[in-house]
């Protein structure tokens, strides 16, 4: 647009009725009238294009807020929480001054359109969240859903969004140290790249994204704008995809990781030196976002004169530029004094930095095109209180049958012989959901930092935070789509256990929870119940366990046409542990060390990936959960990590006992021999998916001790077997050869990826 | 028996990380009056007949679906020269 | 005394600090260099770390190696300061051609990063006197342009002279001409090395302590010097 076109706020004023693509832009007819009574006059382009971006379901969370509000109501009294929900990310005491801050979000539709960018992007994105929290960022994991794993398109995602993943992720310096790769093919269209990063700082560190000072000066920094995603971020986020495939091909985000590193040690360095009052990353909605909530937080005004931004692409207009999401960049609130030691840490990084405003003493948010003023808004409204929706819930009619169509032995076939079983294991650890994920994760570096004392595939990824004191924290992230679609509360709730008990397993203790809630469209009754399911259950499971949810991430229209992906929330717990030398693996490594098998086992094949593998059957009702129990384990497999009672431990999950074997066993090089309690079904105790359970390899010194312990705490302890040999016996039954079940287990991803 | 070469370049509205960071660096090295560096890929096809038309298309094709990613990318096609 | 190793950070310098642990667990005194300064402040020997300098924009290694700091770093080690260069710092010895042959792309087009398994052919240099000949070691690798090339004539000089220092054994990561993972100059100061050995310094972190023995050998060699 050139400037003679320029729709100033006067001309705004003046041209009360001239026509405005608000639908175009993504609002609703009543959305834009609001906007109209905010300002008492049609809205400028900028200012529609800011209330556009700013109100679209990614960056405004319209539909899913007065879903959202409960983790905050329910949330558990916690001496741990520095930072609560709404900042860009929570932030967690971790003891000896020291402070953790943790968030996964997702990058699904832009990962679906350009795989690798898609996926890079995702990953600054999040770095870029911790960071401005005033944080190292130390590590980063990666939940990721794809369709089918031999349909044609998962074979363009899933190398892409891998290779994107490692692309940014490595060169950036972080090591990723652990996430998830699941494929069902209701994810076919629609996959699922959620992104977490973990960042370390002191307490006094902490940095809030606020403007206030009046005086003080806005200063851009890092990349220069372009038209990288316009639009994107409600385009992209909010509507869905035609059956056809990426039919909307806005421009996208390119993301450039080497300088990232650059912002990463920049501002690690202004912060050191105090210069920074707030900060804001630059995310979705861009400079809209970063000027409006920065302004909305703090205490004024502020005033940015547009012209002054750095740009790629001369010819970008005002709107675009608020719009644009060219990665890399951040935004800081610096007193007039620091700005000259600011601009040189900047430049000693050769990280272009540019003052483009000043917090004012007044109470909007102004900005300037070459003089004239474009935008004159109050920023909460645009920020903080945009549209809210009630959306309609029902829960949906198939519902019911769903959950009637229980995998009972009559109604599904199970292994008896030990022939039989013996297939159904093997079978099991060679299906791409269960099988070794080397294949992705060696495209990841997991050693740089010096400081990964657990990757990816233990239970849960560990860091050393401090290496005088072995101060760490452990981190697991996990999601059932399954389950969820059966019971979303309870689905909820048993993602929310599973990734309690992985951190629990290393030893470490759960202290806090991020979310990444994946679902389809909120305009679907059916999927707004799901939504509204679980976030109850979350809630309430986090109230119990104790630990509260500090922020995340919710994407929604994740279906293609009708069709909704299972509802899928992903949770990431975060757990301390003082000593990081005493963490528990999951391997299997001494000869004649005891095998318990700690909880119970029922008959619970709900949704189970022996279901899914051997009949190819989603029903019934998921596994029950018992949280008092969840936090019972957790206590035992910390207090025996503590008091070095157990050398290994494996929390049991998809596949049951089956598959924990075959993990434990297969990363150790042991085998094991295990006896089938009396009276208990061989096909149940391998592929019951009960919650609530770990396996632990006990040396025989400590088996008393441990017994003793697990008695008088009231968890159900059996002893099953003992590490021994080169295969896995299951007595009585069948015996398959660790050779025979690595070739199974490792030789999958190979096959279907090259 | 022909030559053509395929040459792919981001768009121009997308990032060229690559090209920037060249940018940057001709300076340094004494190198000053170059406004904008672009980086981008060259595919040489070596044909076992002529380029006729029919050929060229299908190479459009190729390049289109395969060799260049037109999310982010545009790509030409010419022909270099006759083989010798 | 006191032995002062720089540890240079270029911009994208991403395994710095790690090996200015190594330095550190060695025994010796890790010193930052900055890219920026000719001056490398009278240190004994320099390691040019792991990362991906300038983003592996344009070559590995090859914006780097016109930095300030390597006018300095190529002259001394002309004049026989002992230099080890890590991965990334391996491409920048190569472009700066302190090292024959250049780094190129894995032959499976992916990054690879795994517990590697190597020998050490030649215990002679400055940067691997504390192992044995031939002795096998396990130190990570990470590398997406790892894969070693040199003409014919260039790889049978290498052999010939010794300066093979490091050959990967069971699995070659990266399709690495003769399975080459390291090399040295004719003098033995200069030695690239694609795997990371400041990764294999501390139990806790890496799949061993086996890397530490060349930051050892840097201290043993200049101590007793």
């Amino acid at each position: 647009m050139s400037q003679k076109h320029l729709d100033t706020v006067s001309h705004a004023a003046e041209t009360p009725d001239a026509e405005q693509p608000w639908a175009e832009l993504g609002l609703k007819q009543d959305e834009y009238q609001r906007i109209r009574d905010i300002l008492g006059r049609r809205p400028t382009g900028a200012e529609l294009a800011m209330y556009s971006v700013m109100w679209s379901e990614h960056c405004s969370y319209k539909s899913s807020k007065v879903h959202l509000k409960q983790f905050g109501e329910k949330a558990p009294a916690s001496d741990a929480m520095l930072v609560g929900i709404g900042e860009n990310a929570g932030v967690v005491d971790v003891g000896q001054g020291y402070a953790v801050t943790f968030k996964v979000e997702s990058h699904n539709h832009p990962s679906y359109i350009e795989p690798y960018q898609g996926a890079a992007t995702g990953i600054g994105g999040i770095v870029r969240d911790i960071l401005a929290m005033g944080a190292r960022p130390v590590a980063v994991m990666d939940p990721l859903r794809f369709g089918a794993a031999d349909h044609p398109d998962t074979k363009r995602v899933l190398p892409g969004v891998v290779a994107g993943i490692g692309g940014y992720g490595n060169c950036l310096g972080l090591p990723n140290i652990g996430g998830e790769i699941v494929f069902d093919p209701c994810y076919q269209g629609n996959p699922l790249v959620n992104a977490l990063c973990v960042g370390v700082m002191k307490h006094e560190d902490i940095h809030l994204a606020k403007a206030s000072g009046a005086g003080n000066q806005v200063i851009l920094y890092g990349a220069r704008t372009g038209g990288d995603g316009i639009g994107g971020v409600s385009v992209l986020a909010s509507e869905t995809f035609s059956d056809s495939g990426p039919a909307k091909r806005p421009a996208v985000q390119v993301g450039d990781p080497f300088q990232e590193k650059l912002l990463i040690e920049c501002t690690l360095e202004v912060f050191a030196e105090k210069l920074v009052v707030g900060i804001q990353d630059l995310g979705g909605a861009g400079l809209s976002c970063a000027t409006s909530e920065l302004a909305s937080a703090g205490s004024g005004g502020m005033r940015v004169e547009l012209d002054r931004v750095p740009l790629r692409d001369a010819t970008l207009s005002p709107e675009e530029i608020l719009m644009s999401e060219s990665q890399e960049r951040m935004c800081a609130i610096v007193e007039p004094g620091k700005v000259a030691r600011f601009l040189e840490i900047c430049e000693k990084w050769d990280v272009i930095a540019t003052v483009i405003g000043e917090v004012t003493d007044g109470e909007r948010l102004e900005i300037f095109w070459h003089g004239e003023q474009v935008v004159d808004v109050p920023p909460r409204t645009v920020a903080h209180e945009g549209p809210t929706y009630q959306r309609p819930y029902a829960r949906p009619d198939w519902q019911d049958e769903l959950q009637a169509d229980a995998p009972t032995a009559e109604r599904l076939k199970r292994p008896v012989s030990g022939d039989e079983l013996k297939a159904a294991l093997l079978t099991l650890a060679a299906h791409p959901n269960q099988a070794d994920k080397s294949w992705v994760t060696s495209q990841y570096d997991r050693y740089v930092l010096g400081n990964t004392v657990l990757a990816q595939p233990e239970d849960s990824g560990m860091i050393r935070i401090d290496e005088e004191t072995n101060l760490g924290v452990a981190i697991a992230t996990d999601g059932n789509g399954r389950y969820a679609k059966l019971d979303p509360y309870t689905g909820a709730q048993l993602a929310l256990a599973e990734a309690y008990r992985n951190v629990a397993a290393t030893g470490a203790k759960p202290l806090a929870v991020t979310d990444c809630l994946n679902f389809g469209s909120p305009e679907d009754p059916a999927v707004m119940w799901q939504f509204a399911e679980a976030c109850r259950g979350l809630a309430d499971a986090c109230q119990v366990l104790g630990t509260p949810v500090t922020g995340g991430n919710v994407s929604l229209y994740n279906q293609t046409g009708e069709t909704a992906i299972h509802p899928t929330p992903v949770v990431g717990v975060l757990g301390v542990i003082d000593d990081v030398n005493r963490r528990t693996p999951m391997a299997f490594a001494e000869e004649g060390q005891l095998i318990y098998l700690l909880g119970d086992t029922e008959d619970e094949l709900g949704g189970s990936a022996w279901a899914q593998v051997a009949h190819d059957h989603l029903g019934g009702l998921p596994p029950k959960v018992d949280l008092e129990r969840e936090r019972l384990l957790g206590e035992i497999l910390i207090a025996a990590s503590r008091d070095g009672m157990i050398d290994a431990a494996h929390d049991l999950s998809d596949g049951g006992l089956a598959q924990a074997l075959v993990e434990s066993c297969l990363k150790g090089g042991r085998g094991a021999r295990i006896v089938v309690p009396q009276g208990t079904d061989p096909f149940v105790l391998l592929f019951s998916e009960s919650a609530g359970r770990a396996i632990v390899a006990v040396p025989r010194s400590e088996e008393l001790r441990f017994t003793d312990m697990c008695g008088a705490r009231g968890l159900p302890a059996a002893r099953i077997g003992v590490v021994d040999g080169d295969s896995i016996e299951i007595q009585g039954h069948f015996s398959v050869a660790l050779d025979e079940l690595r070739t199974a287990h490792l030789e999958t991803f190979p096959a279907l990826l090259g | 028996m022909a030559r053509v070469v395929v040459d792919v370049m981001l768009k121009p509205e997308i990032l060229d990380p690559q090209g920037q960071a060249v940018q940057r660096a001709l300076p340094r090295l004494g190198f000053a009056g170059i406004s904008d560096v672009r980086q981008g890929k060259r595919f040489e096809l070596e044909l076992d007949g002529p380029a006729d038309e029919a050929t060229l298309a299908r190479i459009r094709e190729a390049a289109e679906t395969f060799l260049a990613n037109t999310v982010i990318e545009d790509f030409t096609v010419r022909v270099e020269e006759e083989a010798k | 005394m006191t032995v002062r190793v720089g540890v240079v950070t270029f911009p994208g310098s991403l395994d710095d600090r790690d090996a200015q642990r190594a330095v550190r667990l060695a025994g010796a005194e890790p010193v930052a260099l900055w890219h920026r300064d000719k001056d490398i402040h009278q240190v004994d020997a320099v390691v040019l770390p792991g990362g991906f300098s300038y983003g592996d924009y344009l070559r590995c290694g090859a914006i780097s190696r016109f930095s300030p700091v390597m006018d300095t770093v190529i002259a001394q080690a002309r004049d026989g300061m002992p230099v080890l260069g890590i991965c990334n710092g391996f491409q920048v010895l190569c472009e700066s051609h302190l090292l024959p042959g250049a780094l190129t792309r894995n032959d499976s087009l992916h990054f690879v990063c795994r517990d590697q398994k190597l020998r050490i052919e030649n215990a002679g240099t400055a940067w691997t006197s504390d192992y044995a000949q031939d002795q096998e070691i396990t130190v990570p690798l990470k590398n997406g342009e790892g894969r070693f090339v040199a003409d014919e004539h260039t790889l049978d000089a290498l052999e010939a002279e010794g300066r093979v220092v490091a050959r990967y054994l069971d699995v070659n990561p990266n399709g690495s001409y003769r399975d080459i993972a390291g090399i040295s100059n004719a003098a033995g100061n200069v030695v690239g090395l694609m795997p990371h050995p400041e990764h294999a310094v501390e139990p806790l972190t890496g799949p061993g302590t086996e890397g530490l023995g060349f930051f050892t050998s840097i201290l043993r060699k200049l101590v007793n010097a």
